[in-house]
């Protein structure tokens, strides 16, 4: 449970993620912009809020694990890590770029605080499952947090893995549902049907609450509620709007992989510095 | 008769002996563990085995994801799936980061005869060389098979063992000692005619079909080569130096496997005997008696002997 003092710590942690995230990509480049700006309150309420991290000893073994199973939005994961001191801030840049260690999809033996290599979408939570099926075997109570796209769900293997928790009850196993209901080319229900969510993993036996994703409280209570219940695999299906905090990506599929022109970059933070202006204002009212 | 033994059957108890001896060793099935031979594990160790059901992909990041968190995980199909079905998350998951994966396709090559093309497997071997970071073994008989199991467990990293379903005698004797990367000389006849490089089911036929030739006034080296890669390439140059041919015996295609790894070494030599890589000659399996498989493709001894005559005497064996 989160009093409003931390929701608007948090909620000002989401904007300054946006403003890194936007930074780090620039004016002039594609990048994924799209999934990694819907996903960044969801991040923040992770990195900021929840996950049992220690960010001196990233490899501690009893810490939980995030796996960005939907890896084109990792810049989201970079970012999370730079404003927690794992990663340097000033490495950011380099993303993408010859000799980074910012890869364009995770590389967890590059990247300090990457945990599993993804990019072919559809295999990270059979991943994650696994991650908890070790913690039990190891009598180890870390908690494995994973985040799907919903494009992603498209893959069959998410469902596959979604049996495989259901059947070893795996309680430490977390999903997101990032619903932003875009992929890379257009609506995620142009080529599939891919409606009802909540009953679909229901049917799946796993435990599902439906949220705004852009809800800082209500993320957060649906994290405390997925500790709340130990034995059966739980997903938060999070509604959100890729590209989520600047106008002209939001609900854009184009800007799923995108590039932001010199004037829309500038633009974009300034809308970015307008929203982070306003929760300051909030604050001192 | 020799005693005769499955591949699959030794490395079922292998797996067995090396899970009492180290409690971060787990097994992964997808509902083939009674052929896979992983049900020993299974029932010894039941906390530390998942049967995850008909989903190789699943089993493969399954176990990814278990490697990050400390343990080994031993992956256990039938080679065809396993290699095939799974290759984006062997790739991407494992081999890419080095992940301590150890993948072991069983039923390999024509020897899941009669469930036809679909089961067998004749490309995997292609398909996992080429991954970086990854080594491919395949065990020649039951004393290699145990002892490759151990080995794999040793080497740190993804590796793919390919083991079959087919009964070959056994050819080492307990002292024999494995090393991943190395071949070894069976037949050394001092000045030899032909060099027979083989590795997997066709050790053993190599060895029949190079007494054969000895009947036939013609003397063969015999190689096997358990590990293709890292290719043990010293072996390869060694074994080719001083022969008027170089054959390469394997139950898989001729495109992608033992026989493409020897050429690739052997191309880089200004002069080298000429190579006639034995194998399936791309095409497709069908429904059959594994020997009659092996028959039908010329991998039985008579038909590697029948193939190096014709290949010395038409002095090309192309």
């Amino acid at each position: 449970m989160i009093d409003e003092a931390e929701r608007r710590r948090l909620e000002r942690l989401a904007v300054e993620m946006r403003l890194n995230i936007v930074q780090m990509m620039g004016p002039g480049k594609s990048h994924h912009f799209g999934g990694s700006l819907s996903a960044a309150d969801i991040m923040t309420a992770l990195y900021f809020y929840k996950m049992r991290f220690d960010p001196r000893n990233p490899t501690w073994p009893e810490r939980d694990r995030f796996i960005m199973s939907k890896g084109h939005s990792v810049p989201a994961q970079y970012v999370a890590l730079a404003m927690l001191g794992v990663l340097d801030p000033a490495e950011l840049p380099t993303l993408k770029k010859m000799g980074s260690r910012l890869q364009g999809h995770p590389a967890m033996h590059e990247t300090p605080g990457i945990e599993g290599c993804t990019g072919a979408l559809g295999e990270g939570l059979s991943y994650a499952n696994g991650m908890a099926l070790a913690g039990r075997i190891q009598g180890l109570d870390y908690r494995v947090y994973c985040l799907l796209g919903d494009g992603e769900l498209q893959e069959g293997q998410v469902w596959e893995a979604a049996m495989t928790a259901a059947r070893h009850n795996l309680g430490s196993v977390t999903a997101f549902l990032d619903w932003n209901r875009l992929k890379a080319m257009d609506e995620s229900n142009s080529s599939k049907c891919m409606d009802p969510q909540p009953d679909r993993w229901t049917g799946f036996c796993w435990a599902v609450r439906e949220i705004d994703g852009h809800d800082m409280q209500a993320i957060c209570d649906a994290l405390d509620w997925a500790e709340s219940i130990p034995d059966q695999p739980k997903i938060i299906i999070a509604n959100t709007i890729k590209g989520k905090g600047v106008s002209f990506t939001e609900d854009q599929a184009a800007f799923h992989n995108g590039v932001m022109s010199p004037e829309q970059y500038e633009l974009a933070l300034a809308e970015l510095e307008a929203q982070r202006d306003a929760l300051a204002g909030k604050e001192i009212a | 008769m020799p005693t005769t033994l499955e591949t699959r059957f030794a490395y079922g108890e292998a797996l067995l002996e090396l899970g009492k001896q180290r409690p971060d060793v787990v097994a992964l099935d997808a509902d083939l563990y009674k052929s896979t031979r992983s049900v020993l594990f299974r029932d010894a160790f039941p906390n530390r085995f998942i049967d995850i059901g008909i989903s190789e992909a699943d089993m493969v990041s399954t176990a990814a994801g278990m490697a990050a968190s400390g343990l080994m995980p031993f992956v256990n199909s039938f080679a065809i799936f396993l290699t095939g079905i799974c290759y984006i998350p062997i790739r991407t998951q494992i081999c890419y980061p080095g992940l301590n994966v150890k993948l072991v396709g069983s039923s390999a090559g024509l020897t899941q005869g009669p469930d036809g093309a679909s089961h067998q497997s004749l490309e995997d071997i292609a398909l996992m060389r080429g991954l970086p970071n990854m080594t491919v073994i395949v065990p020649a008989d039951e004393v290699e098979t145990r002892q490759a199991t151990f080995a794999m467990a040793e080497w740190p990293g993804p590796v793919y063992m390919r083991l079959g379903r087919y009964p070959v005698p056994r050819i080492y004797e307990d002292n024999y000692q494995f090393a991943i990367g190395r071949a070894s000389v069976l037949r050394e006849p001092g000045a030899a005619e032909v060099a027979l490089l083989a590795t997997g089911h066709e050790v053993c036929k190599a060895l029949e079909a190079a007494d054969q030739l000895a009947r036939d006034g013609v003397t063969a080296r015999v190689l096997n080569f358990s590990t293709i890669k890292p290719l043990d390439e010293a072996a390869v140059l060694a074994a080719a130096g001083d022969v008027a041919l170089v054959v390469t015996v394997e139950e898989h295609s001729i495109i992608g496997g033992l026989g493409s790894a020897v050429a690739e070494v052997l191309a880089a030599l200004p002069n080298h005997a000429p190579l006639l890589r034995l194998g399936v000659r791309d095409v497709f399996g069908e429904s059959a008696l594994a020997d009659e498989l092996l028959e039908k493709h010329g991998l039985q001894a008579g038909g590697i002997r029948d193939s190096v005559l014709t290949a010395l005497r038409e002095k090309s064996p192309i």
